[in-house]
């Protein structure tokens, strides 16, 4: 165990530095002007000393040797365009929060609300008319198959509406911080798919464990049917969705991009397309770097937990056909 | 002898009963049939010769499996009648430029029009034609996610193949594969987005850099499990070289994970694409694309009056997606021979 968690670090480890060299490679291709408040009204020498300040005309791996040095000694360097000459450690100390809250909050939802959706279809695949489990497929095959641009949208344009008669439904259609009716629309999209894939994943692992023989033996000894859900399917059905949990966590960090700057959230997601926007180059060279680093995190983390949580993973045998 | 005596008693009446019996029958096939009930066979070579046979063919178990499902046709129908419907649009008389601003007599912009018989679905905030912006961007986003689901197939089945039928590759191509699973798909979309021209070219390699993966790694691993199956050995044995082995034995056995794969990357695809063009670095706005439509929609909302710019674009979206992702799932269903046995 211990060894294989070495392992599986270091390889993290290594993926991070080919994905950072990448990143980095990558983003020396950006148009120059994202290094510049104003670079209409400047003179090509003024560009010059400007570029040369920033150390942007030495070779390449000189200055990714600079830029792991800066990032070792958690210097992200300054906001060029968004907010000049703020660091960005500071922008993103001010961002985590707002996004960390939003994010937990509507974890809790969607787990809550996506486990017991997923075993009520489960359950209801044994009963005559699968009404559960049909109702149920009907939502997540609309929720999966409509891209996420377009249900956060309806969501965020039905929710805002006020119908004639009925005004239950006028909620505010961008964040607001002290308002606390205004976070409503964006837990529901921020959770919506997550509630699909865990229903979505959680009753087909159910569905397939409930066909093995040991469910069989125990409906046969007269166990009853909740009881055989709970205490057995469940329990080993939800093992495969536990990887993916560390992931989520991680991610609210993140934020997601694109509710954040639906709904205008002044969070992580939003200032990484604000950054885009304006086209701040350092800002978004920072964001890209935490947001690699996170999803790689998330994936190890994830691996280690199904390795705890379920003792039947051997580690050995489960490297490269995860 | 008192145990003989006994078998020989029993013997000798199971033999009465016996001789009873047959008697009975003969008497009964006498009275009923003529006398040649039965004749030596003799030996033929030609039905000696042939094989057991069953008139089981995949392709037709497959389509049968998949028409059975009502409501898989019907998207079936829905979707192709929007594709040729898309492709056939501007042969269609009466049809206008996707990109023409409609002016009025006194060459003002004929603007945000509502659906009438001019403009079916009315015409945009510079005054261009919805109706055939929203077939154009069809078209685009249509592009998009076919290109990529090709490019994910074909990269996807020569890396996968290789990687499952060559031993040496798979330490390379696995560690290769840990490193490239873990980059964000998003996120390199987004930097490639945003440091290449914005163009439809720039979506489609975007979205083909990383999208062959999870098919490569599919086809990989099944490979490994069919690769020393009987049959498989047997051609081996045979002497038929590799490549015929793998397009004739392995890959027929993957076909329906393959076209599934196929279906779901184009609604992704094109999910993507409106996605990227949201957050400012999709389309160009002259490139008419679903993505671009909606987002213009999006921007006019709050004013009930123009919703319609949005619900016709988001109404062709979904139907499209909504129709490749129930077709691409009910396909995968029929074309697993598991489900051909009733």
């Amino acid at each position: 165990m211990a060894k294989y968690i070495t392992k599986r670090v270091l390889r993290s480890l290594i993926t991070m530095f080919i994905i950072i060299t990448i990143l980095f490679a990558l983003l020396r291709m950006m148009p120059i002007e994202g290094y510049f408040e104003n670079f209409d009204k400047m003179s090509s020498t003024q560009v010059q000393v400007k570029l040369n300040a920033l150390g942007l005309t030495d070779p390449l791996p000189k200055q990714l040797l600079r830029f792991y040095n800066q990032v070792l000694h958690g210097d992200l360097g300054e906001s060029n365009v968004y907010r000049k000459g703020v660091a960005i450690t500071e922008i993103i100390a001010e961002k985590i929060p707002i996004s960390l809250k939003l994010g937990l909050i509507s974890l809790l939802i969607s787990l809550s609300v996506g486990l017991p959706l997923g075993i009520l279809m489960a359950r209801s695949t044994r009963t005559r008319f699968k009404i559960g489990d049909k109702l149920g497929t009907v939502f997540i095959v609309l929720v999966e198959a409509m891209p996420s641009a377009v249900y956060h949208i309806l969501i965020q344009f039905a929710g805002s509406q006020t119908f004639i008669g009925k005004t239950v439904l006028g909620l505010p259609m961008l964040f607001d911080a002290a308002n606390p009716k205004s976070y409503i629309l964006p837990l529901i999209s921020l959770s919506i798919g997550n509630i699909a894939y865990y229903a979505m994943w959680l009753r087909r692992y159910m569905v397939d464990e409930a066909n093995k023989d040991y469910i069989r033996l125990a409906r046969a000894k007269g166990v009853p049917g909740g009881k055989i859900s709970r205490r057995h399917v469940f329990r080993n059905a939800f093992v495969p969705l536990v990887q993916y949990i560390p992931n989520s966590i991680l991610f609210t960090l993140m934020g997601s991009l694109y509710v954040e700057s639906l709904y205008s959230i002044p969070g992580m997601g939003g200032l990484l397309v604000t950054a885009i926007k304006r086209q701040d180059n350092t800002l978004v060279q920072a964001l890209v770097l935490i947001y690699a680093v996170i999803s790689i995190l998330g994936l190890l983390f994830g691996d280690i937990l199904m390795g705890i949580v379920d003792p039947r993973i051997s580690f050995a045998k489960k490297e490269g056909s995860r | 002898m008192k145990h003989l005596g006994f078998h020989t008693l029993r013997d000798q009446a199971t033999d009465a009963l016996g001789d009873k019996l047959t008697n009975q029958l003969q008497e009964q096939l006498h009275s009923e049939t003529s006398e040649d009930l039965f004749t030596f066979a003799d030996f033929n070579a030609e039905e000696a010769e042939r094989g057991g046979y069953s008139d089981y063919s995949y392709w037709r178990s497959t389509l049968r499996a998949f028409f059975q499902n009502k409501i898989a046709v019907f998207f079936l129908i829905v979707m192709v009648t929007v594709l040729a419907f898309t492709f056939i649009q501007p042969y269609l008389p009466g049809q206008k430029d996707p990109l023409l601003i409609h002016n009025d007599q006194w060459g003002l912009p004929l603007n945000n029009i509502p659906p009438c018989e001019e403009f079916i679905f009315g015409t945009n905030a510079i005054g261009q034609d919805l109706w055939a912006r929203i077939w154009a961007g069809t078209r685009t986003s249509l592009f998009i996610g076919f290109s990529v689901a090709l490019v994910e197939a074909v990269v996807g089945i020569l890396v996968g193949v290789l990687w499952g039928y060559v031993r040496k590759l798979d330490f390379f191509f696995t560690e290769l594969y840990n490193v490239l699973d873990n980059i964000p798909q998003t996120l390199l979309l987004i930097l490639i987005s945003y440091v290449l021209k914005p163009g439809v070219s720039t979506i489609i390699f975007a979205l083909s850099l990383t999208g062959w993966l999870g098919m490569a790694r599919f086809i990989r691993n099944q490979i490994i499990i069919i690769r020393d199956r009987d049959y498989n050995l047997a051609s081996r044995c045979l002497g038929i070289p590799t490549g015929r082995i793998i397009l004739k034995n392995l890959l027929p056995y993957l076909v329906s994970v393959i076209t599934m794969r196929m279906a779901l990357a184009i609604p992704s695809a094109i999910g993507n694409e409106v996605f990227v063009t949201y957050i400012g670095i999709g389309l160009p706005v002259d490139t008419p694309s679903l993505g671009n439509l909606i987002q213009t929609g999006r921007s006019l909302m709050t004013v009930a009056s123009l919703r319609y710019q949005l619900y016709f674009p988001v109404l062709v979206l979904v139907i499209i997606t909504v129709s490749f992702y129930i077709i691409g799932n009910a396909f995968a269903d029929a074309a697993d021979p598991k489900n051909h046995v009733k």
